[in-house]
């Protein structure tokens, strides 16, 4: 029923062509939100459907965007869908939009966009770039997720805001636990994008050059 | 004027665009492998943040603010980021060929480089600051400063790293972590080293 050209568009970004730990594109993001799993989690969400609604638009309109201008068509699309975002989150979720602070503006610059826009979408029908759209987004979503579990559970002691490990443990109540705070700094979320992608390397043996 | 300079110093080293704010990361893992080439893009980082900061800040505390027009403010940077690229490419090409050739692959690329786009967004946060604190751009010469500055810490950050890479060439990596992998734990390395300014206060 799907074609394999289709299943590929969705199923290839989620492993073997993942948009952050094998093309290297919208780094910048993934390592600022995860320091806790919730803004992770909406900033992936977020991403994965400005992608996919973005892909639909260009790939609707890409017979007629001249060549010439089209990134400037491109970045303005994407801007608009991005204010709307941003707009609701601000109504409806402000914690997390002032935690995601300048992150949710700098999906406009997102590698993952502009490469998808034109790699694909340019060239390829709406329904699926919506898959294309969408496989990238939760690609980019899992890594998020990976990252800020470790960071929230090593870092803070706890998930989604609920704790994890009980405060009995902590040396301050009499326990011999502590948190690891270089956790919660940005130089681990480097280290451990590092090793996500050290794993995944070692498992898809193709991908080691 | 002390101001300007606490600014100055701050963003290079304690604000670093790269280690403690993640912008610009895309290029500066891609672009990375030689120090000629990286200092030429961070040569451009900066030029492009020195033009396109300024006239942001005058939109933002001159047209946006009065007028209401905060949430515009996305569309707007972006395109006057994308036109004053445009713009400087070819005045790069009419009155410096040779620069040119040194720097042609990568201007365009900077009209979606996050750290101009970040920076924008971040000054925009900061003009709302408090004016005592050492953070807030307060006129058109504190932008220049914060301009100067991001673009001079990005610069020393993505020529470092090109060093490092360039001696890294002859050691003996694990299959697996070789390129990318690596870099990335380099790169958190030097965050590290450069926590170490936290404290800096002038």
């Amino acid at each position: 029923m799907i074609s394999e050209k289709t299943r590929e568009a969705f199923m290839g970004p989620l492993n073997k062509n993942n948009p952050v730990v094998v093309q290297i594109l919208g780094i910048c993001s993934a390592l600022a939100v995860t320091v806790q799993l919730k803004p992770a989690l909406v900033m992936g969400i977020a991403v994965t459907i400005i992608v996919a609604l973005a892909n639909v638009v260009i790939s609707a309109l890409r017979n007629t965007i001249p060549g010439r201008i089209r990134i400037i068509v491109q970045l303005v699309v994407v801007a608009a869908l991005v204010t709307l975002v941003s707009g609701i989150l601000k109504a409806f979720a402000y914690d997390v939009s002032v935690a995601l602070s300048v992150y949710i503006g700098l999906i406009i610059t997102n590698c993952i966009l502009m490469g998808r826009l034109e790699a694909y979408a340019m060239s390829n029908g709406p329904l699926d770039s919506l898959l294309d759209g969408l496989g990238n987004g939760f690609g980019y979503m899992w890594i998020l997720v990976v990252v800020a579990f470790v960071r929230e559970l090593l870092g803070s002691g706890s998930l989604l805001g609920f704790r994890i490990i009980p405060e009995s443990w902590y040396v301050a109540n009499g326990g011999v636990y502590e948190n690891c705070g270089m956790m919660v700094m940005p130089a681990m979320a480097l280290i451990l994008v590092g090793c996500v992608i050290w794993a995944h390397r070692a498992l898809n043996k193709e991908e080691i050059k | 004027m002390e101001h300007m300079i606490s600014l100055f110093v701050r963003s290079i080293f304690t604000d670093n665009m790269i280690f403690a704010t993640f912008l610009g990361m895309c290029s500066y893992l891609a672009v990375s492998k030689n120090v000629k080439t990286s200092l030429g893009l961070g040569v451009a980082v900066t030029f492009v943040l020195l033009i396109t900061l300024p006239v942001n800040y005058l939109l933002q505390v001159h047209v946006l603010d009065p007028m209401n027009l905060g949430y515009l403010s996305f569309i707007l940077f972006i395109a006057v980021i994308a036109a004053i690229v445009q713009i400087v490419e070819m005045f790069v090409e009419k009155f410096s060929p040779s620069l040119y050739a040194s720097l042609g692959i990568f201007l365009p690329l900077i009209a979606v480089n996050c750290a101009i786009m970040g920076a924008s967004l971040f000054m925009q946060q900061r003009i709302l600051m408090d004016p005592a604190d050492p953070k807030a751009i307060t006129g058109i010469g504190d932008a220049l400063m914060y301009a100067l500055g991001s673009g001079i810490g990005w610069l020393l950050a993505i020529v470092a790293l090109a060093g490092i890479r360039e001696k890294m060439e002859y050691n003996d990596v694990p299959k697996p972590l070789q390129g990318l992998g690596i870099t990335f734990i380099t790169v958190g390395l030097m965050a590290m080293a450069f926590m170490c300014f936290s404290g800096l206060n002038i």
